[in-house]
């Protein structure tokens, strides 16, 4: 697997996309900032988030065991599963118990990191993702790029040429209405046929073992009120203890998400309809683990809103494929070195610690920071490349001795004036497109023992 | 009240100018100034890099500079910001917390703790102002776009103190530069788009000048600016609020 | 030992020490002086559309006249509609037009909260063309923290809140109304003073 500066430099290759990609999701930071900015209590709202979800944090068992006894009071089976494999094979023996052919499945980052479509296709079921993007992506063979936004870095003249080939139709139709009529009519039959529908779950309330799906395109819906069974994946951290709670994060997700002061449909599911069947499957995979680090526990407050992506000067300039992982952006950064620390050593990385990331969370999940923690679990598990490491342990020795440190730097100032073709070459990463800065013929330090030192 | 000054390694060594600056306007507005000459960096490129332990010399070098001065005074948001939340000391850790909270940026300590109202100091360009994202965020020298809060911005404010400055921001106020210490080289590509980008967003104000509250932001945005061949010039705030009056 | 045990055991040893719930002063929140205005804009600016009328009986006026324009129109608002539950997705594909009572409209998102009980079928406001949802002007509050206080959510076995006609983004952030649910929504608001 490439790392992210090699992914990153790929995507900024294309300056042109790059520019378009960065634009576009610039328009989106700037709606959500017009939507906070309409809430004369937004930064309240986010601290009472940020509490709610601290509390439930620190009974999560507890809350979970009240979701479940109220949800199988329901009549709703709950199943649990420890891991992506686990949650997997569950999503697989109900199939099959039903003998279920077609399945549709709305957006759930959950199954995107079991990685549930692969899992079934090798069992020979084909799901039909029905979030328009999703689809989009699908039918590329592609990942998500964007947890809220999957196509997002598409055009829509890719799409056009994506839907001629799959969809048949017309060549060159770039029309987003027109494209998007298209997947309603194919997707509007595939709802009617499935077996099956897997929705993802937003909310998960104790108090009354019910289950929220936030969506615009009304797609969860469509597929969950019309199939005969209903399979709805949640992690662990979904669990909020009361539906006053919801109040709060509802007014939060959608303004953050996209700027939109509520998502088109906020679906609370209790009870299977007449004759329906439905499961909730709770998966840890590796989120307890996470709970366990002090450091890094609070990043499962996370809704999901993809407000950090879209505010990252580095996700808008190098795309969601630079993160090389389902959840991707800086949020992405701290959730996957827990999931495998050696894959996603870089992410932590690619980033300037700007901190934008923290201010737009609605939750107030301390993003930047716990990238610089992430870095220091990184450094002292020797997962630092060897000439990285060699350089900071150079600069720590230099910069430990004031002595050396004062030769070091004239040496480096003589070397810059008399010798600069020793930095001045292509090589040297801070040359490549930038110039040097201009050599001081002095220090400060210098200055200062002519001018000033008594 | 006796300050220290503390002059970051970069500056030091690369822009002399911006210390002098410093010093000189802190003795202008009636400041004690002391310089101590063996100080040589925060500690920030080995934490940074995730290998905060190996900064610990530095800690302990920093201490033993800055040990019995009232306050410290730098002009860099970003080291400021690394002392005031990463300085520890096993052996001393008393005063390693008592720097931690008399450590003060350039602009915030003019603006808090000396409560300048008024300079005398003539800069007759037009001048745009980056935010650097340390300074901004970690030390909240302005307020930020992302928050519901009044605006505010304290560089911007001793920039509205000097004569004939025409202050001018970007479209996009604080996005990060892309310089992130060690992030400009392990992640040149991105590091220099983000860098450009800025340059571009400042340049359609026709400034003369790209100023910050910290010379790394300004030393990586120069190098771009050199490389385009542009005839914007970078200076930092110090030097500008330093800059000869009238009176 | 099982997942459940397994995934339980481990959120215990790992969970941080307890932590206090906030209470939720809802006085913080924002409040409208003119509930109905603010809903009407919030409602155009998220794609719906208004019409006031003067009384219940008013929307089998409504019905009747879209029906008469050759639509296939459902009005769950009547109280005549129980076979509606039995009816199935590919049967309920063919409404064009459903009317269905809201029990409560939010003004700041233009949010409007039904069960199961007002839309007699699950799929009913999902699946049809156009949707037209029927509320009291009385039965709009300004916030969602009101809302929450105002309704059990588990009444009924299924609610929601539905705000505007179902939309995409996900072209190039073109805005398209009518993704997989409704392309249009329009809001019935019962104006019991207005002069008809």
């Amino acid at each position: 697997m490439k790392a992210h500066a090699i992914l990153a430099k790929e995507f900024i290759a294309d300056e042109a996309r790059t520019d378009w990609h960065d634009e576009t999701l610039w328009f989106i930071r700037q709606k959500r900032d017009k939507a906070a900015h309409t809430l004369p209590e937004w930064e309240q709202l986010r601290q009472w988030a940020s509490e709610i979800k601290n509390h439930t944090l620190s009974k999560l068992d507890e809350y979970l065991v009240e979701f479940e006894n109220n949800a199988r009071q329901n009549g709703v089976m709950v199943h649990w599963a420890s891991n992506g494999d686990m949650h997997n094979q569950i999503v697989y023996d109900i199939i099959r118990q039903h003998n279920i052919t077609r399945v549709v499945k709305s957006k759930s980052m959950l199954t995107e990191e079991c990685h549930l479509n692969h899992f079934l296709a090798t069992m020979g079921i084909e799901v039909v993702d029905t979030d328009l993007g999703e689809r989009i992506v699908q039918f590329r063979k592609e990942p998500p790029s964007h947890i809220v936004l999957p196509a997002i870095h598409l055009t829509k003249q890719d799409v056009s040429d994506t839907f001629h080939q799959h969809l048949h139709t017309e060549k060159g139709n770039a029309d987003p209405l027109y494209l998007t009529r298209a997947a309603r009519e194919h997707l509007r039959e595939k709802f009617l046929e499935a077996g099956l529908a897997i929705t993802g779950v937003n909310f998960a309330i104790a108090e009354t073992g019910g289950f929220v799906v936030c969506t615009n395109e009304g797609n969860a819906d469509m597929g969950a009120h019309a199939a005969p069974v209903h399979i709805a994946c949640m992690g662990i951290e979904k669990i909020i203890p009361k539906a006053e709670h919801l109040g709060v994060f509802l007014r939060l997700l959608a303004r953050s998400a996209t700027g939109q002061p509520i998502t088109t449909y906020s679906s609370h599911f209790h009870k299977p309809r007449e004759g329906q069947q439905m499961h909730i499957i709770i998966v840890d995979n590796g989120r307890s683990r996470q709970l366990a680090r002090a450091d890094f526990r609070n990043s499962l407050k996370c809704i999901r809103c993809a407000a950090c992506f879209n505010t990252c000067p580095v996700y808008r300039r190098s795309g969601g494929f630079s993160y090389h992982t389902a959840v991707a952006g800086p949020i992405g950064s701290i959730l996957n070195p827990n999931l495998d620390l050696k894959s996603y050593s870089d992410l932590p990385f690619a980033s300037t610690l700007c901190g934008s990331c923290s201010n737009v969370c609605p939750v107030k999940i301390d993003i930047h920071e716990q990238l610089w923690k992430w870095r220091q679990v990184i450094a002292s598990e020797g997962q630092v490349a060897p000439a990285k490491k060699l350089m900071v342990k150079g600069m720590a020795f230099i910069l430990a001795r004031p002595a050396l440190y004062r030769v070091a730097g004239r040496v480096g100032r003589w070397c810059m004036r008399y010798l600069p073709f020793l930095l001045n070459h292509k090589l040297n990463p801070w040359y490549r497109q930038r110039e040097m800065p201009g050599p001081a013929g002095r220090s400060f330090r210098d200055w200062y023992i002519k001018n000033k030192k008594q | 009240m006796k300050i220290g000054l503390f002059i970051p390694c970069y500056i030091d060594q690369f822009y002399p100018p911006a210390g002098i600056a410093t010093l000189q306007l802190l003795e202008k507005l009636g400041c004690e100034v002391v310089f101590p000459l063996n100080q040589t960096c925060c500690g920030q490129p080995m934490a940074n890099s995730g290998f905060a332990n190996w900064s610990k010399a530095c800690d302990e070098n920093f201490i033993n500079n800055f040990r019995g001065v009232d306050y410290i005074v730098s002009p860099s948001g970003s080291c400021t910001l690394h002392i005031r939340e990463h300085l520890h000391h096993d052996q001393n850790p008393g005063e390693a917390e008592r720097i931690r909270h008399t450590v003060f940026e350039l602009t915030e300590f003019l603006t808090d703790i000396l409560k300048i109202e008024k300079l005398d100091a003539r800069f007759p360009f037009k001048v745009g102002l980056h935010n650097s994202c340390h300074g901004q965020r970690g030390l909240h020298l302005s307020s930020m776009s992302e928050k519901v809060e009044p605006p505010f911005s304290k560089p911007g404010k001793l920039l509205a103190m000097v004569e004939g400055l025409q202050l001018t921001l970007p479209s996009r106020e604080d996005e990060c530069c892309g310089f992130g210490g060690t992030f400009c080289v392990f992640e040149e590509a991105l590091s220099v788009k983000m860098g450009k980008d800025r340059i571009k967003d400042h340049a359609r104000n026709n400034i003369d000048y790209l100023t910050a509250t910290d010379s790394s932001c300004l030393m990586h945005l120069e190098g771009i600016l050199r490389r385009q061949k542009s005839p914007v010039k970078i200076i930092h705030i110090a030097e500008i609020l330093n800059a000869p009056g009238n009176g | 030992m099982n997942a459940r045990e397994h995934i339980l055991q481990a959120i215990k040893a790992g969970r941080p020490g307890a932590v206090a719930l906030p209470g939720l002063e809802q006085d913080l929140a924002i409040h409208y002086d003119d509930v109905l205005a603010k809903f009407k804009t919030t409602l155009e600016a998220i794609g719906g559309q208004w019409l006031e009328i003067s009384g219940e009986e008013e929307v089998s006026t409504f019905a009747e006249q879209e029906s008469g324009a050759g639509k296939f129109v459902i009005n769950a608002a009547g109280d005549n509609e129980n076979s509606l539950s039995e009816m199935t997705a590919r049967q309920l594909a063919g409404v064009d037009m459903a009317i269905v009572r809201g029990k409560l409209g939010v003004a700041e998102n233009a949010a409007i909260w039904l069960t199961e009980e007002q839309m007699k079928n699950r799929l009913l406001p999902y699946i049809c063309q156009q949707l037209v949802l029927v509320l009291r002007e009385d039965e709009i509050i300004s916030n969602m923290h009101q809302a929450y206080q105002q309704t059990r959510i588990n009444e009924r076995g299924f609610g929601a809140f539905i705000a505007g006609p179902s939309k995409t983004a996900d072209i190039e952030q073109s805005l398209v109304i009518g993704a997989h649910g409704p392309i249009s929504l329009k809001v019935l608001i019962i104006k019991e003073n207005k002069i008809a």
